[in-house]
């Protein structure tokens, strides 16, 4: 288990080092760029550019830049360093430590949402394969799968915000709200629950098909064969018997999309105007503020990375035979 | 004597009478895409307390679909018939009445013991799911019991051994796991679905010790299926032969391994080995393979591969009839009832009166393919 766990994690850290490396090739060393130029952003001065390329040491060999980039990344207080926006000349750290806490608190309302609801209606239909409630099912799917996140988005905005909000019903807050949850966890709820939803909804479809197939396949193994000889319950069999052996597949998906909403739900935060880590890479991207790009993808690919190491390590609590392999 | 005692005499002797299992003309088919599969089409039999019963035919002749339906563990498929176990029937019973018996009264294992227990889960917690799904045991007396269950199946190290995991353990301590769960409510009924199949020769003559020393002390009856007339050879008291989802022998094993009838039983027996001392006179297979369950043969299911196959066996299909080779000897079989027994002179007998039944159509049977060649009897 912990041999598994360690490789996982050395793993883990290779992909990172390839990503870091990727990313130092395609913004610092690509033949013919020159990278003051382009970190410098639109209010390029002389003295600008001089400043950039002391700070970063352009004038250097390749590889002392590379080990020095690196050297910054390295997670210690007062070495870490992703450089300054070139707009407003904080520290990207600042800017991605404001944006963080909205991705975590965007991905653990709407995961919750989208679990329960995607492996509910996945259960239901593969209780009952082709009846009434596997087609409503199906009918799930297909609009989650196919209905665009700025569609439903705009939607569920148009309809339960401004709809009912100027007939006098104000239930949801008007987009751009956002309370820490440390200051109010009500109003913190209250302020992301159409994005949750939102999230939710064209998240879930997946889950329910993922667990309608996995689980109609698992319900004709021998041992729920057994489990039902055994005489336990029908809800038993399906959900502590079925269910379990289903996770694999939902866990896998789970670390994904959870990776993904954490590096930044670009359309929902932009749609409901939460200025998480999508909204700001979208603005950077806009104002041509490379190091706030460079550093939200750099951040982005560290929760990918970390969530499939949480992924293996769940493996290995949910199946006994992976932790001997 | 008096009437009343004389009644009493009758009660008792119907009591003991009465066996704990009786299933009647049962039939089992499962619609499908490709037409209906006909698993079972009427079989009757009966298990007595305390007893063995014997269950063999070749893979597909609807031994699994026939356990599995007195459990109500057959979704989905169309069902006819009888089963009274204990004075209740099975096949009309609700859901909620079945599961009450299921793992209580009537216990089952099944071939694969690897595929037959849950993966994620302990093997002591498992069986302690068991215990506690029938009675009000706490955890840890549920726990405590699948320790002795354990040591009670000759696990070695049972304290330790109910933490494994069912992959970290040989395929025979898994299929004694299996046992040991079946056995944990100390069931009137247990069925074992080819229990030693996927175990190799030695496991397997374990395991059947195993099973009759666990019947010795609890006293349970036991339905043991399996494609090999030779795994059971020393267990049954009663043997069933099926065929294509019917009965084609019944009788005590002494009678199905010395006196058979029924054609497809001598085949049987023509392919056990010799070591087991029961041999026909010569070791000869089956040939060809069983028929498709979604058209089953006219006549007598076995006619397209019986090398005794006459003109009647074509049209008519022959029901179980008393045979005189022992107590409660039954043969479904168009061969006179006195032709019973294994060696080549009952074998060229029965050619003999074969030969003697055929007709115009007899010409696709395989036996005459033999005459012609002037071989053997089995083509
Ligand atoms: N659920 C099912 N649906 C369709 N056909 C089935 C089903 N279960 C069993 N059968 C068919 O019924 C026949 C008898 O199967 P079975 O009882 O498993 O044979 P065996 O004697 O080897 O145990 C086989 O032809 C099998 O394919
Ligand atoms: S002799 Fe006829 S009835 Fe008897 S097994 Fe052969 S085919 Fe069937
Ligand atoms: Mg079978």
């Amino acid at each position: 288990m912990t041999r598994f766990l360690i490789r996982r994690i050395v793993f883990g850290l290779i992909t990172l080092w390839v990503i870091i490396t990727l990313v130092f090739v395609l913004y610092y060393a690509r033949p013919g760029v020159d990278p003051a130029r382009e970190l410098a952003g639109r209010a390029v001065t002389p003295a600008l550019l001089e400043n950039i390329n002391k700070e970063y040491g352009f004038n250097l060999p390749v590889i002392v830049q590379y080990w020095n980039y690196l050297k910054r990344l390295v997670p210690i207080p007062g070495q870490f360093n992703l450089g300054t926006s070139n707009v407003n000349r904080l520290p990207v750290t600042t800017i991605i430590a404001q944006a963080v806490p909205i991705d975590i608190s965007l991905a653990v309302g709407s995961a919750i949402l989208w679990m329960v609801l995607g492996i509910s209606v996945g259960v239901l239909a593969a209780r009952r394969p082709r009846s009434l409630w596997d087609r409503g099912a199906t009918v799930f799917v297909l609009t989650g799968v196919s209905m665009p996140t700025f569609i439903l988005g705009l939607l569920l905005l148009y309809v339960l915000y401004y709809l009912l909000t100027i007939h006098g019903i104000a239930i949801f807050p008007k987009p751009g709200s956002w309370t820490p949850f440390t200051q109010n966890p009500l109003e913190w709820a209250h302020d992301l629950l159409l994005p949750w939803i939102t999230l939710a909804l064209i998240t879930a479809a997946t889950y329910s098909r993922l667990t309608r197939s996995s689980l109609l396949e698992t319900l004709g193994e021998d041992y729920i064969r057994t489990a039902r000889a055994k005489g336990l319950s029908e809800r038993r069999v399906v959900y502590r018997h079925g269910l379990r052996s289903s996770l694999t597949p939902i866990v896998t998906q789970f670390g994904i999309d959870l990776a993904t909403v954490l590096g930044g739900a670009i359309i929902t935060e932009s749609i409901f105007g939460l200025p998480g880590l999508g909204l700001t890479v979208v603005q950077a991207i806009e104002v041509e503020n490379l190091p706030v790009v460079i550093g939200i993808v750099l951040v982005a690919s560290f929760f990918v990375v970390a969530a499939n190491i949480v992924v293996d390590a769940l493996y290995a609590v949910l199946d006994p035979r992976v932790r001997v392999s | 004597m008096p009437a009343a005692h004389a009644a009493g005499i009758f009660i008792q002797y119907h009591r003991d009478a009465m066996p704990l299992l009786a299933v009647d003309n049962l039939t089992v088919s499962f619609p499908t895409a490709d037409g209906t599969v006909r698993a079972v089409r009427g079989l009757s039999f009966s298990v007595e307390a305390g007893k063995t019963l014997g269950v063999v035919g070749e893979s597909g002749s609807g031994k699994s679909v026939s356990a599995l339906t007195m459990l109500g563990l057959n979704p989905g498929a169309d069902i006819t018939g009888s089963a009274v176990f204990n004075g209740k029937e099975l096949l009309t019973m609700s859901q909620h009445e079945l599961r009450k018996i299921r793992g209580a009264e009537i216990a089952m294992i099944f071939q694969d013991p690897l595929s037959s227990l849950h993966p994620h889960f302990r093997v002591g917690w498992q069986i302690a799911e068991a215990i506690r799904a029938h009675t009000s045991a706490s955890k840890q007396d549920a726990m405590s019991q699948a320790v002795e269950l354990l040591r009670l199946v000759n696990i070695p190290q049972p304290e330790r051994r109910v933490e494994a995991y069912p992959h970290e353990m040989s395929g025979g301590m898994r299929q004694r796991v299996m046992i040991a769960m079946a056995l944990a409510l100390k069931p009137k009924l247990l069925i074992a679905d080819e229990p030693t199949t996927a175990l190799d020769a030695t496991v397997q003559a374990q395991l059947m010790e195993l099973l009759i020393q666990m019947q010795n002390e609890l006293g349970m009856a036991m339905i043991i299926i399996t494609h090999d007339l030779g795994v059971i050879a020393s267990v049954a008291d009663e043997v069933l032969v099926m065929y294509a989802g019917r009965a084609a022998e019944r009788a005590d094993a002494r009678t199905i391994f010395f006196s058979p009838h029924h054609p497809y039983t001598r085949g049987l027996l023509g392919s056990v080995p010799s070591a087991t001392g029961v041999v026909g006179s010569r070791l000869t297979p089956i040939v060809g393979s069983p028929p498709s369950l979604i058209s089953v043969p006219s006549g007598c299911g076995f006619h397209p591969r019986c090398p005794f196959a006459m003109e009647t066996c074509i049209d008519d299909q022959p029901d179980l009839i008393p045979i005189a080779a022992g107590p409660n000897h039954t043969s479904a079989c168009w061969l006179p009832p006195d032709m019973t027994g294994v060696g080549i002179a009952m074998d060229t007998a029965r050619q003999r009166y074969a030969s003697t039944h055929r007709g115009a159509r007899s010409a696709k049977l395989p036996g005459v393919i033999a005459a012609v060649e002037g071989a053997a009897v089995y083509a």
